[in-house]
């Protein structure tokens, strides 16, 4: 494979075989201030006839979509653990005796271990998702599973999408509630998990589509329709799309962990200290234990202080569609639904709002929403002195996470928080350099740990107001010593640089990063 | 004064960040190290158990750790509760 070396340094293949040339990373904002080097790809048109669309089985359906060999597939991961969709078709083609299919899906839940048998099995031989956990992860951090693997944010593989460079030939979306025609939506059934927002672009631009039920609703479906009928070519009706308690989640509790809980107390400090949070305000958090208990402090601060948020973003928890209940924010732009507290917000609160994931993160279109975003709080595996951040590749060198809207939300919000203890099994946290960078530190104003806020030497600004609030902050190289003095630093992982396990794209479709092999 | 094995005794939980060390009789040196950090730590903790086994004396141990992300001195703390249930002293038989 020829590789060079990218903006950050990092060395990138200049071409995957089998999946096609790519540019190294040249800086966030580098290939969006240049002139959009992608033309957009020409779709076709369809016809359909009148009345129903109703195929007799999985099986029925994908012979008619017309799915050959090499072709492209995808899913949604709006289910969660519990979804029974995406193993109940790739069984069915494997015994269809298909080979060679690209996989596409919008993620990967962790339950899905099987993918890894149907890429021994020659039935997947190109992977582009936003993650791999499980047993997936370790077979292609170990080669056994021996793919090329496409890792893309949210936003990235919406531009992906739109630019051709992912061209589905079939998707089969689950559809918590379908009608005869197709309008589905994610927000009631039995399996009802709230937004659709990732299937919504896979419906817009897959050259076919299945809708996969098991609540086959009286032509037309009333409400919230996520996708229209004109975008669906055929409805297969299944017993279940999977188990209703691992897709029906409840609420997460706010966290008792007393280093989570300093943690978002810090965070909760320096968002005030910088003045973001203001009438007005726009917001993301993520589904962690630290980053959901920033939500008690900034609920009570925006009560008290009187402060309306213009909208909440993202993958949205409950906790967040309790703030909008409460009318602490005046909406919600809801890509995907954490937790099921949320879904009855979809189906009844109308300024709660469900959004496709070109919407929420493309950076290729007119304007996504993370681009308008004052404030996002981010997770992390690791952080280096550099303020990169891994969101992919844990201490063992395995790939185990997904790049979701990391870079994106990031890339797009005024201040973008990642918060991190400061050690975690025994490891130091803060690096001289990540494992694999998913998120340029460029684009990163502070990592918040238990004992300390870091703020990037970009942000002098940011710098002076937290100072001025005397919080605690303190310096990267510093806090990574102190903390290395306690956990000592782990032997270096054993990489074999000749093989590859995954590419990571950056959100404007550049590689960022290479992860190999581990030995 | 050195000390023996008369017994299997163990310390610590299998919880996140902690070990569990269990020492049992043996006729020769056994070492086995496992779980998430087990090689990120192989030649600390190595290093670690023999050190201590020195310490003490005791030459022939079956020494298990299961290491769930322990820092180094959790590790030595529960290794040290380990052999103090594991040992009786020579003088006292």
């Amino acid at each position: 494979m020829k590789m060079t070396e990218n903006a950050l340094g990092r060395k990138v293949p200049l071409e995957v075989p089998g999946v096609g040339a790519f540019a190294p990373y040249a800086g966030p904002f580098a290939t969006i201030n240049a002139l959009n080097p992608f033309s957009g790809a020409v779709h076709k048109v369809r016809t359909a006839q009148r009345g129903n669309k109703i195929a007799a089985s999985i099986e029925e359906a994908v012979k008619k979509s017309g799915l050959e060999n090499g072709m492209t597939i995808s899913f949604h991961h709006h289910l969660r653990d519990g979804d029974a969709v995406m193993p109940a078709v790739l069984e069915v083609l494997q015994k269809m005796g298909f080979k060679d299919l690209t996989l596409a899906p919008s993620s990967i839940p962790d339950a899905h271990e099987c993918i890894a048998d149907y890429i021994k099995s020659g039935l997947i031989s190109r992977l582009y998702t936003s993650g791999v956990r499980g047993r997936l992860g370790k077979l292609i951090s170990s080669g056994e599973a021996d793919i090329p693997v496409v890792i893309r944010s949210h936003g990235g593989r919406a531009r992906a999408i739109e630019a051709g460079q992912i061209s589905i030939d079939v998707a089969f979306l689950a559809a918590p509630a379908c009608d005869k025609t197709g309008n589905m939506s994610g927000s009631s059934g039995p399996s009802a998990c709230g937004s659709l927002g990732y299937a919504m672009t896979d419906a817009r631009y897959a050259k076919h589509v299945v809708a996969v039920t098991d609540n086959l609703v009286e032509y037309p479906l009333a409400q919230n329709i996520s996708i229209p009928q004109y975008e669906v070519d055929q409805v297969v009706v299944v017993d279940s799309l999977g188990d209703p308690n691992k897709i029906a989640t409840g609420a997460t509790r706010i966290t008792r962990n007393p280093v989570d809980l300093r943690i978002a107390y810090n965070t909760f400090l320096l968002m005030k200290a910088s003045g973001v949070v203001r009438p007005g305000y726009s917001f993301q958090m993520g589904s962690g234990g630290a980053s959901l208990a920033v939500s008690i402090y900034l609920e009570e601060y925006m009560k008290n202080k009187n402060i309306v948020g213009a909208f909440g973003l993202g993958g949205i928890t409950g906790h967040m569609s309790s703030m909008l209940e409460k009318g602490l924010f005046r909406t919600l732009f809801d890509v995907q639904s954490f937790d099921t507290a949320v879904t009855s917000s979809v189906a009844s609160n109308p300024n709660h709002t469900e959004i496709d994931s070109s919407w929420y993160a493309n950076p290729f279109n007119a304007g996504c929403l993370v681009n308008d975003l004052d404030c996002v709080i981010l997770s992390a595996l690791e952080v280096d002195v550099d303020f990169n951040v891994n969101v992919l590749v844990g201490n063992d060198g395995v790939l185990r996470g997904a790049s979701g809207g990391h870079s994106d939300t990031a890339a797009g919000a005024s201040l973008a928080i990642v918060v991190v203890p400061s050690f975690r099994g025994g490891i130091c946290s803060i690096k001289d350099s990540v494992k694999s960078i998913t998120t340029p530190g460029e684009t990163v104003d502070a990592i918040v740990t238990e004992r300390g806020i870091l703020i990037n030497p970009l942000r002098a600004d940011l710098l002076e107001s937290a100072r001025k609030a005397k919080l605690p902050v303190v310096e990267i190289h510093d806090l990574k010593a102190k903390i290395e003095e306690m956990t000592g630093i782990p032997e270096p992982i054993a990489y074999d640089e000749s093989k590859v396990a995954a590419v990571v794209e950056y959100r404007d479709g550049t590689l960022i990063d290479t992860i190999y092999r581990i030995k | 004064m050195d000390k023996k094995i008369a017994r299997t005794a163990s310390a610590g939980t299998v919880e996140s960040s902690d070990c569990l060390v269990t020492v049992s009789p043996s006729e020769i040196f056994l070492f086995e190290y496992s779980g998430p950090n087990s090689t990120a730590f192989k030649k600390r903790t190595d290093t670690l158990v023999r050190t201590t086994l020195e310490q003490y004396g005791i030459k022939q141990a079956s020494i298990t750790i299961q290491d769930q992300g322990a820092l180094e001195m959790t590790v030595r703390a529960r290794l040290a509760v380990a052999l103090e249930r594991a040992t009786e002293t020579t003088n006292e038989e």
